[in-house]
């Protein structure tokens, strides 16, 4: 059979060659027997994310794109590590620096190109780099580990996002560029200037109008001389003013070539059975230096590989956008008007740091320049290149779409299948529906998992979110999900299933591998994370003290002279002689201002100075008493009423009952605090119907109630079901309270929280889904073994956080 | 003349955290941040005196513990919108050792 197969060799295991091997073989699997060249030693990865591999967003296997054993699964041989040396058209066979000599049906050059190195003295001295590839990436991170100085020459895409990478790292960063602003290609003065400012406040320098006369150093770079004279000291330099198209093997064999290797509309070249596609082709005269354009030519090229005669290659329109994690860059089109016909329009809010341009010609858009807000970008862009006439609306264009369409948010709805949604990763609309649809994607991070969509610069991600809204059907409400803080853009929910997945354990890790802007800088997103790692990795994960609020620091309440107070859990409002006589005791040794029954059913000592907290909490551990977590975002109290043991209409025994509920849950860490009663009958002495979780007392059963709240917003609770007996219960109150842990955002109280996800889909889970509650159950039950010790006792007994509870020292 | 006390080391405080000295001028809030720089200011907050030494840490500032004012380590002063300012005490580090200078003029420099 394979005999019959024509000969396919792909020379450049990179973005674009591989991206034909995978159009191919979607068209016709069979049709070939495939051979791959590599010179890296690497399978293909996406080499756009070599800036997030460089700023330590994500690692080197992060960004992998076919591994080996996708290689083996489609039959490709792939040789790594070899780069091509000589092709041999009239034999068709091609030979490799190892040695090897493969002869060929079809060839396909994709060997991208190389940095542009500036002829100045110096620019092979060790510790000059390009970027480009895994190694440069290395040998950049290895230098940067004596932190350092670097210099990087062009302030272009690349380069800044190599200075940024390199200041993320802690290297001092210097940035040469020889013209008047940054990115000119790209933006105009105005949004340069933004630019530089905004970068200039992260700490990089800049010399624009520079230049590089001389790289020089004695045996390792030490420095760049300018022309004005101007010395930089630099223990890295790296070289990123562009790329240059690699033609060397279409040289040798004679093929046409200028910058690129010279392609028909069918990505053939000169000879007909060689075909090129990517940076290193040329066509109609244009080289490309983006991946959009990449992915259309590999279509093409695929198509007439597997026998097609139809597709041509045009040119698409190109947008660019910076990747450097909180500044917002989008560009596309004409920078300027070009004559008087073309028209102008601008926004700049200095407040917001946000600038917007527009460039109209005919009523249509023709260029695109955006600062700091560039949540229309996609919108704009998808406009201009379906040359829409926008005259209607040119008044109110600038504003964006909702306030120009009067429709909000992007109308992903109405947005055709074949729009391009992720100019990164060449994702359409209808390629993430489909995945979406296909294998049930419910979150942002899997569609990215499964699509890529997204996952590269990030610029579409507010589009993707709303397509996976509009396809799964959630509300529009969800599309505008809050970031958990300014610090990411990632929603809660996002942040908690990328905890999971990607089994981030510690905080720094987290910040490190999401993406956060700053590490220690927020007061906000340090307690959630903390919270989301503890709730996800019970036992396991550390907590961090330094990200509690006081009160859950030293476990016990501030009040507003500094002092504290002190709160015994008092099971189910119950209290034995004992209990009551060595709270007496405390309160009289320690000096306690006032003893108080609590609007929680149990007594409160108040006004006790922070130093005698570990003295006081050991005598009453001593007595049996444990932290009543009156402080905590934990389960507070389990209010009772005496029930069938004493009332006339009980019709249960709810003080045992709310005992059993209590000793089951204290201790757990909730992302709100957590309040239960239980009420012996629907005469309701407890309050059961304003809790977190509420039980109601019937005869031969019990009503559980939840999402109830007393406090500045009054929710009376919604009812979930009834059950027969007190093990129910328990296993009901233990799932909800797991579902409410790994569900809700922090600070989000279950009232807020069912109000949000509808006590429906509560109920599909806890009482629909006997396996969903069973898990939860179990899940809730593993991560309270972790929990409960009584954190009074620890700091009493066992000394710890024993610097929380005295002076560093006394002086004078 | 400028006296510098040695309160303790570095390593006694925790990374984004702080601890108390006790001083004839009043209690002394000495934080460490997350690049394990070190401050000190007086442990009341210009608002109504809460104890800043219980507050978090973050980004060179500590939020009160009472009512949340963000108070600047570094200088003692209440970040805006908020208004009002605690008197810093110089400190000096070296090889991890921690001086105070307590009989720096008390009166805040920015003059509140
Ligand atoms: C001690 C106590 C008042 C009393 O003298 O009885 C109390 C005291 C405080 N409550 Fe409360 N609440 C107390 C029962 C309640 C109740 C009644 C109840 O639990 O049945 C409610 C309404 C029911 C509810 O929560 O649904 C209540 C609703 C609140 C709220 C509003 C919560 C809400 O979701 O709207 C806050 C503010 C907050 O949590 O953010 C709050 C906050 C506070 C704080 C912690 C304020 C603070 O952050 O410093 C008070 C601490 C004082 C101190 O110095 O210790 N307290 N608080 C009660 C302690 C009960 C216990 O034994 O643990
Ligand atoms: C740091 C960085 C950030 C970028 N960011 C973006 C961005 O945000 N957006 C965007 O659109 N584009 C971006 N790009 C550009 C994008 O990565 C390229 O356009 C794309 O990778 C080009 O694909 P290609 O297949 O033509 O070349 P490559 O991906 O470079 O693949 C070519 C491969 O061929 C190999 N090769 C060369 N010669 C031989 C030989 N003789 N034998 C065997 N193998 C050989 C090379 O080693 C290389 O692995 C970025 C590039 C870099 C370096
Ligand atoms: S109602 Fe609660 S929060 Fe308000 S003063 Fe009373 S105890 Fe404090
Ligand atoms: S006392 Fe510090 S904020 Fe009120």
């Amino acid at each position: 059979m394979s005999g019959t197969k024509q000969k396919l060799v792909v020379v450049g295991n990179g973005m674009a060659g591989i991206r034909t091997v995978e159009e191919l073989l979607a068209l016709s699997p069979d049709r070939h027997d495939i051979t791959v060249f590599g010179a890296e030693p690497h399978p293909n990865y996406n080499r756009i994310l070599l800036s997030s591999v460089l700023a330590g967003e994500k690692s080197v296997a992060d960004i992998v794109l076919n591994s080996p054993d996708w290689y083996a699964k489609h039959g490709i041989t792939l040789f790594t590590g070899d780069p091509v040396t000589g092709i041999d058209a009239d034999a068709r066979t091609l030979t490799s620096a190892s040695g090897r000599t493969v002869p060929y049906d079809k060839l396909l050059l994709a060997t991208g190109s190389k940095p542009l190195m500036p002829p100045v003295a110096g620019n092979d001295l060790p510790g000059v780099c390009g970027f480009r590839d895994i190694r440069d990436v290395d040998q950049m991170i290895a230098a940067a580990q004596g932190k350092g100085r670097a210099v990087v020459i062009g302030g272009g895409l690349l380069g800044l996002e190599a200075a940024w990478g390199l200041k993320r790292r802690g290297m001092s960063v210097a940035v040469v560029h020889l013209m008047p602003h940054l990115m000119e290609r790209q933006l105009d003065t105005a949004a340069g200037q933004l630019l530089q400012r905004d970068l200039d406040r992260r700490g990089i320098a800049f010399f624009t109008n520079g230049h590089t006369e001389e790289i020089f150093g004695d045996g390792r770079v030490q420095g760049v001389r300018l022309a004005d004279g101007r010395i930089i000291p630099a223990d890295l330099v790296v070289m990123a003013i562009g790329i240059r198209p690699d033609i060397e093997l279409a040289r040798k064999i004679g093929l046409d070539a200028n910058r690129g290797i010279v392609v028909a509309d069918n990505m053939s070249t000169t000879d007909p059975d060689i075909f090129a596609v990517g940076e290193c082709a040329e066509h109609r005269g244009q080289c490309f230096g983006l991946v959009a354009p990449l992915w259309d030519m590999a279509k093409v090229c695929a198509h007439h590989l597997a026998g097609g005669d139809q597709m041509t290659f045009t040119p698409p329109a190109l947008s660019t956008r910076l990747k450097i994690t909180g500044i917002d860059v989008f560009s596309a089109g004409a920078l300027a008007a070009a004559d008087e016909a073309d028209e102008e329009i601008l926004l700049q809010d200095n407040a917001r740091g946000a600038y917007k341009k527009l460039v109209l010609r005919d009523g249509k858009l023709a260029g695109i320049v955006l600062y700091g807000d560039v949540s229309d970008g996609l919108w704009y862009f998808d406009l201009m290149r379906r040359g829409a006439d926008v005259s209607e609306w040119r008044d109110r264009i600038i504003l964006g779409e909702s306030a120009a369409t009067a429709k909000s948010g992007l109308s992903v709805a109405t947005m055709a299948d074949d729009t391009l949604v992720c100019g990164c990763n060449g994702t359409t609309k209808g390629m993430i529906v489909a995945a979406i649809q296909g294998k049930g994607l419910t979150s942002l991070e899997e569609v990215r998992a499964h699509t890529n969509a997204s996952g590269s610069c990030g610029q579409c991600t507010g589009a993707v979110r709303q397509i996976l809204a509009a396809t799964i059907g959630a509300d529009a409400e969800d599309n505008k999900i809050p970031p958990v803080c300014g610090c990411t853009d990632r929603t809660h929910e996002e942040v908690r299933h990328a905890i999971l997945e990607r089994a981030l354990k510690t905080m720094p890790e987290a910040m490190l591998a999401l993406g956060w802007r700053n590490r220690d800088d927020c007061a906000k997103c340090r307690p959630a994370l903390n919270y989301y790692l503890l709730c996800a990795w019970p036992g396991e994960y550390q907590d961090d003290q330094r990200s509690r609020f006081i009160n859950e620091r030293v476990h016990a309440n501030i009040q507003k002279d500094g002092t504290y107070s002190v709160v015994p859990r008092l099971w189910g409002g119950m209290a034995s002689p004992q209990e009551l006589a060595a709270i007496a005791q405390v309160a009289e040794k320690y000096k306690v201002r006032e003893i108080k029954i609590t609007g929680g059913q149990r007594l409160g000592l108040f006004g006790i100075q922070k130093w005698d907290l570990p003295g006081l909490w050991g005598e009453l551990a001593a007595a049996g008493l444990v932290s009543g977590h009156a402080y905590g975002k934990a389960l507070r109290t389990v209010k009772t009423c005496v029930g069938s043991e004493w009332c006339r209409f009980g019709t249960q025994d709810s003080t045992g009952l709310g005992v059993k509920l209590e000793r089951l849950s204290w201790a757990s860490w909730t992302p709100h605090k957590f309040k239960m009663g239980v009420s012996g009958c629907p005469r309701n002495c407890a309050e059961a119907s304003i809790k977190d979780f509420g039980v109601v007392c019937v005869d031969g059963g019990y009503d559980l109630l939840v999402g109830g709240n007393g406090g500045i917003e009054l929710r009376e609770t919604d009812p979930l079901c009834r059950v027969s007996n007190e093990a129910e219960v328990l296993i009901y109150a233990g799932a909800y309270m797991q579902m409410y842990r790994e569900e809700a955002r922090y600070l989000e109280r279950t009232a807020p929280w069912i109000d949000r996800v509808g006590i429906a889909a509560v109920r599909a889970r806890l009482v629909e889904d006997d396996a969903a509650r069973g898990e939860l159950y179990r899940r809730f039950l593993v991560s309270q073994q972790a929990a409960q010790s009584d954190p009074w006792e620890e700091r009493a007994r066992h000394g710890m956080d024993a610097h929380e509870f005295h002076p560093l020292c006394k002086v004078g | 003349m400028t006296e510098w006390t040695l309160i303790g080391h570095v390593a006694d405080i925790p990374r984004l955290g702080s601890r108390l000295v006790e001083t004839a001028q009043g209690l002394i809030a000495v934080f460490r941040d997350g690049q394990d720089q070190i401050f000190a200011l007086h442990n009341r907050c210009p608002h109504r005196g809460g104890p800043l030494s219980e507050g978090i840490v973050y980004g060179g500032r500590v939020s009160c513990p009472l009512h949340n004012w963000a108070i600047d380590l570094k200088t003692g002063q209440a970040v805006a919108p908020d208004n009002g300012c605690t008197p810093s005490v110089p400190v000096h580090v070296k090889d991890g050792a921690i001086a105070l200078c307590l009989d720096a003029p008390q009166a805040p420099a920015c003059g509140c």
